[in-house]
């Protein structure tokens, strides 16, 4: 055997142990570093955050929001983590009007205190920041939306995202849950494209974008909120892209929608979809 | 642990402040800042008195490629200009506002004096300016390049640009072919500035689409945006430095001034109070710019501040907004409800001291719709700046909106952005359309409130160009505003009476003769407040050159400092108020 194959060899080997390390990281803390990560290029590259007083003000509503009611109900303080991932997903996500910083504050309470209030059977059931940025879009459209930036037409920050996000997905163990939601968003809105006669591409574009990149990698695979069993939950990601279509045929057709329909079909899709199959799912694991 | 309640009850309790939350968001969707505490009295009104004026001018937007049909209605969105110069020398400000359709004649209506216009640009030779293979006319802006006394125009277009030598206060002559600018560049703005103190009118002209781009005659679609935050892939931006003898020289390398950022407006200003003009660039899906004056040998971008908001910037307007004796920064953008809040930014001048903007606009002034032309003047007569802004992008069907259909595009990897075939088409939509234009009146450290409804102004017309101008030498600011497809609006100011006003008009001698580019600094009692004359500013648009502060119940004034281009400093000491004071540069 050569020198390179040795090397190419010691070089696999290395990577199948970085591979089975990581699977024994709790998956919160992957998760941490990918929205870390997308929160660092969409800062330093794109000055995307609008200002770190909303940053630390999300973080600080969330993380002091957590502790504060994780004391009240459970008795102790929990791990942190989901309050900085919820933290970190609001302040990319929410664009208020005015430069106000309320919305940062009051999405980080209604973030957090939602896990503690909208429970079935111990569970939360709306992803924390789904909840928020869905309950501020719907309660203050004059003045919260939400985000609409690229990662300006950079390719490769692009690529650097979804590929950590992907690696990430498939340590965590949610991987068919991005794929299903991303194949069936292709599909769907193909099929609507065709069904109105429109152009596919502006169909589909939209999913090139961080916002999607936020939805596919932080909200619908969120550990806590996703249902159990990998076929259901592929049936779900099915049903959340099927939902956000027929809200995009609505707006198609001109229906009389709240605007928060119309700007951010995906997160209301969720904001329907989930909480129904999440108690669906635990209301049948309480009759088995 | 002391007792704790039932699980039940303990989400009970945390369930109070959680649907208070709610409720607060709610109640602060309302907000705050609709609140018009001090909207009663504003001290001024404004009154369409556009037709008694005699200003009938419509104008008109291009059609463009059928390749690019499906969003002709952005595309030809921009066109609707005014600028505002005494062209005939009478003492009184004429206006000029702009057409954009092949066919379709630019309008110069001449001030009789007595409160109406008469339209002269056909026999002045600036009306049929709109011709397939010339192209559309976007703007104006005036300046004496040639330092003869009499006010000279450069009209930019879709197409070449023209500039027109004032020959007689009557006539114009096209010397674009022997300046050397017989060039092609899609403009929507133009400014003159003299950025080397060689006492001649230079001339840097914004480019928004890319100038080997004809938009009659497309070889691609893929001419829109590269990214709708940070596009970069626009026409050139162009200095041209005015050589005397009626001649220009293209030094933009050599300056380093070529941004192509997709500019939308320019304004210019000592900003770091070293004594030469730097430029300010209002850019469409990207950071504002700004780029300082090496005392004339360069010019060296820099951030100062303002590249932490990315935005879409319309126009610069320059004002002093707090009376701190700098010229601050007005940039206009876009807000929707819902979807996009860009948020308008107003950037107080930090620079000779900190070397940055900051912007401090929040509340009303943050957000006035899709937000075009803006400008400062003091409209009340109480010598603080308000704020005129006008809005509203596309008006067609009220029934259809395009920002579903902008929001699919526009969160999109600009691969599929930029190119005009990807966008969904745009059909009879309008997006931001039916807006109304905003009055803020300036309640210094109280904020800013919008008056307009309260002053009278009310239409819902496109507006893109404002500019401002006493057109009957009262010691009013009127408002002229230029909108888009639209019928141009002129709303007579008529501010409280018992206020008192000044107003200068700066000849130069050594610096140009328009003295473009000059500051006024004047002192009364507490007031302190800067002003520059206009050589172009806010969107496609030019305000009276002549200078006018006012003084609210102060009877007099302590003194004006006047700095002029020619690096000379002027002092007046006491100088008549209620009246028009016409200062002569000092020869030395």
């Amino acid at each position: 055997m050569s020198d390179a194959t040795h090397a190419t060899a010691a070089e696999r080997n290395a990577l199948v142990r970085l591979w089975q390390r990581g699977s024994k990281i709790d998956p919160r803390y992957l998760i941490a570093f990918l929205i870390t990560l997308v929160l660092a290029a969409a800062q330093l590259r794109y000055q995307m955050v609008g200002g770190y007083d909303r940053l630390v003000l999300a973080l600080a509503v969330c993380t002091a929001t957590e502790a504060l009611l994780s004391w009240f109900d459970r008795g102790k303080i929990v791990n942190l983590l989901s309050a900085y991932i919820s933290g970190i997903s609001l302040t990319l996500l929410i664009k208020p009007q005015g430069g106000a910083l309320w919305p940062f504050a009051l999405g980080g309470f209604l973030a957090i205190s939602s896990k503690y209030v909208l429970r079935y059977r111990d569970n939360h059931l709306w992803n924390p920041t789904n909840f928020a940025i869905t309950a501020l879009l719907l309660a203050a459209p004059d003045r919260v939306s939400v985000l609409s930036h690229q990662f300006g037409n950079d390719m490769a920050t692009n690529l650097v995202i979804w590929i950590f996000g992907l690696v990430i997905a498939a340590r965590v163990g949610v991987l068919h849950i991005t794929l299903t939601y991303v194949a069936s968003f292709l599909l769907l809105n193909t099929a609507r494209a065709a069904a109105l006669g429109q152009p596919v591409l502006p169909e589909i574009a939209p999913i090139t974008g961080p916002m999607y990149q936020l939805f596919v990698f932080f909200m619908i695979t969120d550990p806590r909120t996703v249902v159990r069993g990998r076929r259901r939950q592929i049936v779900v990601a099915v049903l959340i892209a099927l939902m956000e279509t027929l809200i995009r045929f609505a707006s198609d057709k001109g229906w009389p929608l709240p605007t928060a329909f119309n700007a951010a079909p995906a997160f209301l899709a969720l904001a329907i979809v989930g909480p129904i199959a999440k108690w669906l799912d635990l209301r049948r694991l309480r009759y088995k | 642990m002391p007792h704790r309640p039932r699980p039940a009850v303990r989400r009970a309790i945390i369930a109070v402040p959680f649907l208070a939350a709610i409720l607060l968001a709610m109640r602060l969707d309302g907000g705050p800042s609709r609140a018009v505490a001090d909207a009663a009295h504003p001290g001024f009104v404004l009154r369409d008195e556009t037709a008694a004026a005699g200003i009938h001018f419509v104008h008109h937007r291009p059609t463009f490629d059928p390749k690019i049909a499906g969003i002709e209605p952005h595309v030809a969105a921009l066109g609707a200009s005014v600028s505002v110069a005494d062209f005939d020398g009478d003492g009184r400000p004429d206006l000029y506002f702009t057409n954009s359709r092949f066919g379709e004649p630019n309008a110069l209506y001449r001030n009789k004096g007595d409160g109406t216009f008469e339209e002269v640009a056909a026999s002045a030779g600036l009306a049929d300016l709109n011709r397939p293979g010339e192209g559309v006319s976007m703007g104006a802006v005036w300046g004496d390049f040639d330092n003869d006394g009499r006010e000279d125009v450069l009209v930019y277009r879709y197409g070449y640009l023209a500039l027109f030598r004032n020959v007689d206060g009557r006539h114009f002559e096209d010397v674009t072919a022997q300046a050397g600018l017989h060039r092609w560049v899609n403009s929507n703005g133009a400014i003159w500035l003299d950025y080397d103190h060689d006492g001649l009118l230079d001339l840097y002209v914004t480019a928004y689409f890319r100038s080997d781009i004809d938009l009659w005659h497309l070889t691609t679609t893929r001419i829109m945006h590269n990214s709708f935050e940070f596009a970069t892939n626009g026409g050139k931006n162009l200095l041209f430095h005015n050589l005397g003898g009626g001649k220009f020289e293209d030094v933009t390398d050599k300056m380093g001034v070529g941004s192509t950022r997709w500019s939308l407006a320019a304004a210019s200003a000592d900003f770091n109070g070293d004594g030469w003009p730097d430029i300010y660039l209002a850019n469409d899906y990207g950071p504002e710019e700004l780029y300082l004056n090496d005392r004339g040998r360069r010019f060296v971008l820099t951030t100062a501040g303002l590249e932490s908001e990315s935005k879409s910037g319309m126009s610069v307007a320059l004002g002093d907004a707090y009376n701190r004796g700098r010229l601050d920064a007005f940039v206009t953008n876009i807000s929707e409800r819902g979807y996009l809040f860009q948020n308008n930014n107003l950037r107080l001048n930090e620079m000779p001291e900190a070397g940055r903007f900051r912007n401090v606009a929040e509340g009303e002034i943050a957000d006035a719709g899709w937000a075009w032309g803006s400008q400062f003047g003091d409209l009340n007569n109480d010598g603080a700046n308000e704020l005129f802004v006008a809005n509203g992008f596309i008006s067609a069907d009220r029934q259809k909106s395009y920002w579903y259909a902008m929001s699919k595009i526009a969160g999109a990897n600009g691969r599929f952005f930029e190119d005009a075939a990807t966008w969904p088409p745009f059909g009879n939509a309008s997006l931001s359309g039916y807006e109304r234009s905003r009055v803020y009146l300036n309640r210094g450290v109280a904020g800013w409130v919008d008056v307009a409804k309260k002053v009278g102004v009310t239409d819902l017309y496109d507006g893109r160009a404002v500019a401002l101008a006493d057109l009957s030498n009262r010691g009013a600011v009127d408002v002229i505003v230029a909108n888009q497809n639209q019928p141009a609006v002129l709303y007579r100011d008529y501010p409280d009476s018992t206020r008192h006003w000044i107003a200068f008009r700066l000849v130069g001698t050594r610096s140009n003769r328009s003295a473009i580019g000059a500051e006024v600094v004047l002192e009364s009692g507490d007031l302190r407040q800067r002003r520059i004359v206009d050589g172009g500013s806010g969107f496609a648009s030019q305000n009276d050159r002549r200078l006018h502060f006012g003084l609210g119940v102060r009877e007099w004034v302590d003194r004006v400092v006047i700095y002029w281009p020619s690096g000379t400093r002027q002092i007046l000491p006491r100088p008549p108020i209620d009246r028009f004071v016409t200062v002569t540069e000092p020869e030395r």
